[in-house]
């Protein structure tokens, strides 16, 4: 089907970019019929906390003026979506949290400015688990995301909103942030493309803090390209981000075409143990061959310490959490408790009724693990497995250029079977955890269906091996349609 | 390893977090999985295998003392619950 056959939402950026260059339709059109979209199936996925059509059209406007006059930015008038853990100026921003309910950021993120000087039309923010602690959305305090693919399943999480928006076809693209999965695993659950850059990549100035470690911005799209085009505009140094890393960002747009002829792929022994569901096995392994008939060479590698990857993470994950959320203190903005006693009750009542369940689980494992005492058994021991399980990631990429393996254990599971039980839950990230460990890249990319719910393609690379990645993926899209689907209830 | 109702106060104040009697008792039967879970993490060999202090091994950026903010105190302070000449008001500290 050529692109201009296509319904405007179910069009990549790409594919949007030649519609709004040509005249085809203009950039207020194209807003208003996705905030029209958003109008008709907003609620039945409850995808967003926030919409800002008034701001989107204003945008949207001023990107046709700029197209007129020669003048628009790389993403002149495409509509995007932020996960509303991103600051965005003058707009509430809740990090799914009734902390947060009447939080109006005064500041812009940086990557919502650059995505904005880019010409990017913001649609609104994007439901999430509460301060991304989550891996099916359901800890957000807004309620839980459905998936498009099956109301009753899970969208996966934290970044599930995102993921939901850009599958249902609301918008073309949606920012996230991955601190142990969040981007990818809601990328493989809802049949998308999600990509987590190396560790200080992208700046994190304006994103609110879970993890400082682990934490990382990223991008929900349906195609590589278009994956490659936000994460072109997103990525770069930031002064105003301690993390952020000094270096060129590659050409990732120019650099898809290349061949994957010679490229090493890592199958990892360990990935097709007993936790992975044998269908979705059955996926990642036909969609290896697909990249081996493009000329790449499959080689086994071992990562023996995968299994200690989760417990790590859940040391190391609530250890800063606990730290980076006790700034949430009902006095310089927050939800703050009414008719304090004094301080104390002031701060503590404050974060009993701000905060959810599994955010004070969190700050309570956190606070636990750095207590007088135990500090030395759980977070020092932490970093040093950390430290074993980055060794095997490097021993790995000395023989190989990319490892490829399943996102998720399973498909999309329904929402509530997993929520009173937090280590079963955690043990969804097992496949994606260690990528955050070792600040590395990852990606998943949509690779076939099991009973008719999507399975994802990890993908992960050595540093900055974001180009890789990227070229990897949409030479994998070129060869394939998983994700031209379009849920049936979403066309 | 399980961990009593009386640790669990003890972390919720630290914390600082005031919980329900509900909330105490899932408190402690989901902190102790919790806390068996990662305990694994015991079995782990790692002598001589030293903490891991950045994904990147990346050093700290030192940036020019120089001054390159504005103060927009009345803009951020929009966000606080009570606010009087530029302070921020709490309950009384000092009887």
């Amino acid at each position: 089907m050529s692109a201009n056959d296509r319904e405007l939402h179910d069009r990549s950026m790409t594919e949007l970019t030649a519609g709004l260059d040509s005249g085809e339709f203009t950039a207020v059109e194209l807003t208003r019929s996705l905030l029209d979209r958003i109008a008709r199936f907003g609620d039945q996925l409850n995808a967003f906390i926030t919409v800002t059509a008034d701001e989107a059209l204003a945008a949207a406007e001023r990107a046709d003026k700029a197209r007129a006059t020669g003048d628009g930015g790389a993403l002149n008038g495409l509509p995007i979506v932020h996960k509303d853990i991103f600051c965005t100026r003058g707009v509430k921003t809740t990090c799914g949290s009734r902390m947060l309910e009447n939080f109006i950021s005064p500041y812009d993120a940086t990557v919502v400015a650059k995505l904005s000087n880019a010409g990017a039309v913001v649609l609104g923010k994007s439901n999430m688990d509460e301060f991304a602690m989550g891996s099916s959305n359901e800890t957000s305090y807004y309620g839980p995301v459905k998936n498009p693919w099956d109301l009753s399943c899970s969208p996966g999480g934290s970044s599930g909103g995102s993921a939901a928006a850009v599958a249902a076809r609301l918008a073309p693209a949606a920012t996230g942030t991955d601190t142990g999965g969040s981007i990818r695993q809601p990328a493989a659950l809802t049949g998308t493309v999600g990509i987590k850059p190396t560790y200080g990549r992208v700046s994190r100035y304006g994103m609110i803090a879970f993890a400082s470690s682990l934490d990382q911005a990223g991008v929900i799209t349906r195609t590589a390209e278009d994956a490659a085009r936000m994460l072109a505009v997103m990525a770069g140094f930031d002064e105003r981000d301690s993390t952020s890393i000094d270096q060129p960002v590659p050409d990732y747009v120019g650099g898809l075409g290349k061949s994957i002829s010679g490229l090493r792929v890592g199958i990892v022994r360990q990935h097709f143990d007993a936790g992975l569901d044998p269908h979705c096995a059955k996926s990642i392994r036909e969609s290896i061959a697909v990249l081996e008939s493009q000329g790449a060479k499959a080689v086994e590698v071992d990562l023996p310490n995968l299994d200690l990857s989760v417990p790590t993470y859940y040391v190391v994950a609530p250890a800063e959490c606990s730290s980076n959320l006790s700034r949430f203190d009902g006095v310089r903005f927050g939800h703050r408790a009414d008719n304090a006693d004094d301080l104390l009750d002031l701060y503590c009542r404050s974060r009993g009724e701000g905060f959810g369940d599994e955010v004070k689980r969190r700050i309570m494992t956190g606070t636990y693990v750095l207590s007088a005492g135990y500090y030395d058994a759980y977070y020092l021991k932490a970093q040093q497995v950390r430290h074993l399980i980055a060794d095997d990631f490097k021993k790995a990429f000395a023989n190989v250029d990319v490892i490829a393996g399943p996102t998720a254990p399973t498909p999309a599971f329904k929402l509530g079977d997993k929520i009173d039980d937090p280590i079963t839950m955690y043990l969804n990230d097992i496949y994606t955890i260690g990528a955050n460990l070792a600040g590395l890249p990852g990606m998943s990319v949509p690779c076939g269906f099991v009973d008719g719910l999507p399975v994802g393609l990890h993908l992960v690379g050595p540093h900055f091996a974001e180009e890789t990645l990227l070229r990897c993926a949409h030479n994998y899209q070129q060869q394939t349609d998983w994700h031209d689907a379009c849920p049936e209830d979403f066309k | 390893m399980s961990l009593s109702k009386d640790q669990v106060q003890h972390i919720a104040m630290l914390a600082r977090l005031q919980l329900s009697e509900n909330e105490y008792a899932q408190s402690v039967e989901k902190l102790s999985k919790i806390v068996d879970f990662v305990d694994q993490l015991s079995q782990a060999d790692t002598a001589r295998v030293v903490p891991m202090a950045h994904p990147l091994d990346a050093a700290q950026r030192l940036r020019p003392d120089a001054v390159t903010e504005t103060v927009e105190r009345d803009h951020f302070q929009e966000n606080a619950a009570a606010v009087s000449d530029g302070l921020y008001l709490v309950p009384k500290v000092i009887e």
